[in-house]
């Protein structure tokens, strides 16, 4: 079976995220970029079926020189080889664009059964994906998975979200995102760190993929952004003491504000 | 005037309050059609609801299998309007479900996708809130149409009569071997509060109340101001409180008028999920606790006498 696996790496969620006033993109150099948590499930759900068989497991993804760190926690987790699309003209693409860089990426690695994601981001928060590149490819895509199957050309998740739970079956190819209970991914040993190190990385600009300058990046994306502005800090408010009164306080506040 | 498409947001034959504020926003744009895709008899329940908010015309899509498969029946019914009626805008709620069928949708007519609006500035444009309302960014779709993913309590609701005429919708066939099929549905019921994302009100509990017997302190108090419960992810991950009630970063985002903040530090996970609400109250022991930045009223001391008291005081109002 031949498994790809999409990751991204984020801005750490506990610095301080915030915007490039140049071209209004993610400004990724002013905070600390990780593996976003999300995708070492899908890793850790791919390695679970690479052992349980026979599969060969690929890690993609679509980001800047730095990205490679991501890249290399993946493959210590044990994955096999990685395709890294790093291309100048690719900054500033939307969620569609990325979608479609996405699918022709996953093009470039042959016969693939099963295309494996987290469900969402931290940083973008579209949450969809796996469902645009599923409608890109023309296969189904299976999303918000807490617990996966793959067997007889056949792929069953446990679906949950905010909404609710249910089943959800689809033949292979499929795409799969997971949620955050699917799995506890495994720490990186010292032998697949150093293994990590001589796995093939095969870098690939757009014109590789087939596609234009003009179709990517903020020159291709189909939303433009106009401006942003940081959210004016929130004066804080009064705080008091509690001497025994601190609910009355409270009250006498929400009457104030008329919220009561 | 040009007809906005609104996707029906509906779970056991009841609309949900995010379909309402889409009318609203839609009624911005131009005229409001919504758009019901469901088993046969669906649409039938909610068309009094949907011209009561604004609906000119009702677009019925059902069919037996709509519920079968995974969002692909909702990206058909509004791939097939768009066509046919090419709207500036089609507005989705931007939860889980909505938020897979709007980038479908925009991958399959090649549209301009404008997530998670707290505002429309115009046909194709509109003003997001990112990193956990840390930033607001404007932006356009340069496509004939935008797609839409509304956030639920960014607008009030207007109502506003609308024709409703109603309208069939062929869906097509499915292809399997595109489509996920789904079975053994099990919508998440929150009793008889206000769902977390749409509430009004909301009061949340964190680390501080201690233990899953104390957070009926958290809902005691909740209840007397018609609120939703929330819990912050220490809360969750310590077994308090079940998970699908979590604000912050890694779980609900939420945006009420008062947000009530009873034993929680306030890291920058938190926040994500909550800063935007119009006012926050929160309540620690911390005097240095992070929380105390961005409320807007703040009481040091003891959660289980205070929340308790104010309860009371609550109760005395409104009786």
């Amino acid at each position: 079976m031949n498994i790809v696996v999409l990751i991204k790496q984020v801005p750490d969620t506990w610095s301080e995220r915030t915007l490039s006033d140049s071209d209004k993109t993610l400004d990724r150099a002013s905070s600390d970029a990780v593996l976003d948590e999300i995708n070492e499930r899908a890793v850790e759900e791919a390695l679970k079926i690479k052992e349980a068989g026979d599969a060969e497991v690929t890690i993609l993804t679509v980001g800047p020189d730095r990205a490679t760190d991501a890249i290399r926690k993946a493959l210590s987790m044990g994955a096999d080889k990685a395709v890294h699309v790093n291309d100048e003209a690719l900054h500033g693409s939307d969620a569609v664009t990325t979608a479609k860089v996405l699918a022709k990426a996953v093009g470039t690695v042959g016969d693939v059964d099963l295309v494996l994601a987290g469900n969402e981001a931290t940083d973008g928060r579209s949450g969809a994906m796996a469902g645009m590149l599923g409608e890109l490819l023309g296969w189904p895509s299976l999303t918000h998975a807490n617990a996966l199957t793959v067997e007889n050309g056949t792929a069953s998740v446990k679906r949950e979200t905010d909404e609710g739970t249910c089943d959800v079956t689809a033949s292979l190819p499929a795409v799969v995102s997971v949620g955050e209970k699917i799995n506890e991914p495994r720490y990186p040993s010292f032998k697949g760190i150093m293994a990590a190190k001589k796995k093939p990385v095969s870098a690939l600009g757009i014109s590789d993929l087939g596609l234009e300058a003009g179709e990517v990046g903020l020159a291709g994306s189909l939303v433009q952004v106009d401006s942003f502005a940081p959210r004016p800090p929130k004066s804080g408010g009064q705080k008091v003491e509690d001497e025994g009164d601190g609910g009355q306080k409270i009250a006498e506040f929400l009457v104030g504000q008329k919220l009561i | 005037m040009a007809e906005v498409l609104v996707l029906v947001d509906h779970v056991d034959g009841e609309i949900k309050k995010n379909t309402y504020e889409m009318l609203t926003a839609a009624r911005r744009l131009g005229e409001p059609s919504a758009v019901v895709v469901g088993t046969p008899g669906t649409a039938a329940k909610l068309a009094e609801g949907l011209a009561a908010h604004g609906a000119e015309k009702v677009y019925v899509a059902e069919s037996d299998d709509a519920v079968n498969y995974l969002s692909t029946p909702q990206v058909d019914a509004l791939a097939a309007l768009v066509e046919r009626v090419s709207p500036p805008a089609v507005l989705i709620a931007a939860g889980a479900d909505g938020r897979e069928v709007a980038g479908r949708l925009a991958v399959r007519t090649n549209s301009g996708w404008l997530n998670d609006l707290v505002e429309v500035d115009g046909q194709r444009e509109g003003t997001h809130s990112i990193f956990g309302g840390a930033f607001t960014v404007q932006s356009h779709a340069t496509t004939d149409t935008a797609v839409i993913s509304w956030r639920a309590g960014s607008i009030e609701v207007e109502e506003n009569a609308g024709a409703g005429t109603q309208e069939n919708v062929e869906l097509p066939a499915i292809d399997e071997a595109k489509s996920a099929r789904v079975s053994n549905r099990a919508p998440i019921v929150g009793g008889d509060r206000p769902e977390l994302t749409e509430a009004n009100v909301v009061v949340a509990g964190g680390r501080g109340v201690g233990s899953a017997d104390n957070f009926n302190v958290v809902e005691t108090l909740a209840d007397s101001l018609h609120a939703a419960v929330g819990a912050s992810r220490a809360a969750v991950d310590s077994g308090y409180y079940p998970n699908q009630f979590q604000v912050g970063q890694t779980g609900k985002t939420v945006s009420p008028q008062l947000y009530i903040a009873l034993g929680i530090s306030g890291a920058i996970q938190h926040r994500a999920g909550m800063q935007t609400s119009k006012t926050i109250v929160a309540v620690n022991k911390d005097p240095e606790a992070p929380i105390f930045e961005i409320a807007d009223f703040g009481v040091v001391g003891d959660l289980f006498s205070i929340s308790p008291q104010l309860t009371e005081e609550v109760g005395k109002r409104s009786s």
